[in-house]
């Protein structure tokens, strides 16, 4: 198979500047909260920070006063376990005060430990058990469709969500029913719980599986901004089917004892791990 | 055994999807390739922008009906009560109950009665399974009236639903004139010795067995407890106190479903005997289904011989002591 090297667009320094340092606050809010609460999962929260990001701060078509508005694009973090991240971008785009992250995963929060739509503003689909986010993004596709709204459904999967059987089902709806306004972003990071996916389960060949499965697919570095707008605008420009974004990202990005590090899956940084890690974000989002 | 006429459970929700697509604009119906069995096939002609065949994928089916209900429609997950209720389980549970996301799930092939497919097709665990799960709200009714009559409510009712039928065409019960509503259970039969609480298939069954009862000299109160869950509450209690003993009966293992439901309620609020009678904790096997309800004394005959036995023994006149596994599972 050949493969045409697009052109990435270019794109505002500015923008590029900011988006990389929300991100960068979303990494280190993700630090602050799984810290806080003693427990959470810093590794992929991290890996995924510029995804989101990306979406929060320049995709998204959404209102943070009125986060029920039916027109909204909708957004769903598969991987759920990875919602410090989520939180971080939520509350950075408004949808609740940023104090509130001090609350995660502690009695009588709006942050639980996994999503949950009925109790946070901005949570569009209930999350956690994997495999589950892309079927669920497939039917609000489908209801956009019947409903007549032109939303875009965004998911975002992990390794994880990519060997449960369900996001296989879900593949092979979205690409018969040519789900266009549906797009999955993969934060493709190659590791899980008890280690690398290539020793557990791998996944590869990510891009030729979803294509059988009458997708487009495109790979990218899930940390280059530019790369990670430019097939973001690909992906909502698609048409024909719905799109998967394959972003190759590091577990633990931006924290150097985190990196590819599998044991950072679940586990809460102590107090002078949490202000090592912070020290070395804040070291990267200076100018 | 009953002379009344028969007709299908699942014909009567299939013609009665028809009506309700026209009034509902926000119905959609969503099958896992068995629209032909559901009845659902004649929604899908008449409405088929509104009808996603899931193809054989019950988890996406039910994951993919709670992505829709977000969008404001209202799907009606359609299925055999073992695909749903299991395969599906999680995604019932954590996705729809635990985000109360307004969907219905709609069944049939729920109990033994489903007869020659054996037990992998025969749901026996499926009303346990729901009833346990918060939000959710358990309606199983008793004939095809019932069926046409109560999916109307389903429809109008917000929230998770879960709804099952059976198999067989199964005498009617009721005339078109019923009202029937969700949570308050329809007494069949008055009576003030005993009361038959019966869910789905099992109340024309327990309204033969209260015939066969009263010719014993037994006078048996029949209600028809269409929801599980919520129960009727008010319902049970004056059975309570007018009767001193509850048989409950469902085409279900008598651990988790109906019998269950009726025992917590009586024993927190007034307690009473309740003799369960249902699948006895076992897997069936394939067969006519009236010999696999006789191999588990759930006939009418054999349910009027254990009524009356376990009636003589806790008459209301008689409070002395009795072992307790006359009440137990599988006590015939």
């Amino acid at each position: 198979m050949t493969r045409t090297r697009r052109l990435i667009m270019e794109y505002d320094p500015h923008l590029l500047a900011t988006l990389r340092s929300t991100a960068n606050q979303i990494r280190q809010e993700s630090i602050r909260m799984i810290a806080a609460a003693g427990s959470g999962h810093p590794g992929g929260a991290l890996s995924e920070a510029d995804l989101l990001a990306a979406l929060y701060f320049h995709v998204l078509k959404i209102d943070p006063q009125n986060p029920q508005w039916p027109d909204r694009d909708r957004f769903i973090l598969s991987k759920g376990h990875a919602c410090a991240g989520l939180y971080a971008a939520l509350a950075l785009r408004g949808y609740f005060p940023l104090e509130i992250l001090a609350t995660f995963r502690s009695f009588g929060s709006i942050l639980q430990g996994h999503p949950d739509m009925t109790k946070t503003p901005g949570v569009d689909m209930t999350t956690g058990p994997l495999g589950n986010g892309l079927g669920a993004g497939a039917g609000m596709a489908l209801g956009g469709r019947i409903t007549g709204r032109s939303f875009r459904v965004f998911v975002l999967i992990g390794d994880g969500d990519a060997q449960e059987g369900c996001t296989w089902e879900a593949s092979m709806l979205a690409g018969f029913h040519k789900l266009a306004n549906l797009i999955c972003l993969y934060d493709y990071n190659h590791s899980q719980v008890d280690g690398p996916t290539y020793e557990i389960l791998s996944v590869d060949p990510v891009v030729e599986k979803w294509r059988s499965f009458n997708w487009a697919v495109r790979e990218i570095d899930g940390h280059d901004m530019a790369q990670i707008l430019d097939a973001l605008s690909w992906a909502v420009e698609h048409q024909d089917s719905p799109a998967l974004i394959v972003a190759k990202t590091l577990k633990g990005k931006g924290v150097s004892f985190m990196e590819d590090q599998a044991a950072w899956h679940g586990k809460a940084p102590n107090k002078e791990q949490a202000e090592q890690a912070l020290r070395e974000l804040m070291r990267e989002d200076l100018p | 055994m009953s002379d009344r006429p028969k007709m299908m459970q699942r014909a009567a929700f299939g013609n009665a999807l028809l009506d309700l697509g026209e009034k509902y604009p926000k119905l959609v119906v969503l099958d896992a390739d068995i629209s032909s069995s559901l009845y659902t096939s004649q929604f899908a002609k008449r409405f088929p922008e509104r009808h996603i065949n899931f193809g054989v994928a019950e988890q996406n089916m039910v994951i993919g009906a709670a992505g829709l209900a977000t969008t404001g429609l209202i799907p009606l997950a359609c299925t055999y009560a073992t695909f749903a209720t299991m395969r599906a389980c999680e995604q019932i549970r954590s996705f729809i109950c635990y985000a109360k996301l307004n969907v219905k799930i709609v069944c049939s092939h729920g109990g033994i009665e489903v007869g020659w497919d054996g037990p992998t097709h025969q749901a026996t665990e499926d009303v346990a399974i729901m009833r346990a799960m918060p939000n959710m709200t358990v309606v199983v009714p008793a004939d095809a009236v019932g069926t046409a009559a109560l999916i109307r409510q389903v429809v109008d009712h917000t929230g998770p639903l879960y709804f099952r039928m059976g198999r067989n065409p199964t005498p009617l019960i009721y005339d078109r004139n019923q009202e029937f509503a969700l949570g308050k259970a329809v007494q069949i039969r008055e009576g003030r010795d005993v009361t038959l609480v019966a869910m789905g298939v099992m109340v024309s069954v327990a309204l033969d067995a209260a015939e066969l009862l009263a010719q014993r000299g037994v006078q048996a109160r029949l209600l028809d407890m269409h929801t599980v869950k919520p129960l009727d509450g008010e319902a049970l209690l004056s059975a309570a106190k007018d009767t001193c003993l509850i048989v409950t009966l469902e085409d279900h293992n008598v651990i988790g479903g109906l019998g269950a439901a009726v025992a917590e309620y009586v024993s927190a609020n007034r307690p009473v005997p309740v003799l369960r009678i249902g699948v006895p904790d076992v897997f069936a096997e394939s067969g006519e289904p009236s010999l696999l309800f006789h191999k588990y004394a759930m006939d009418a005959g054999s349910i009027a011989t254990r009524v009356e036995k376990a009636f003589k023994e806790w008459s209301c006149a008689d409070q002395t002591v009795v072992e307790p596994n006359h009440l137990s599972i599988g006590d015939e």
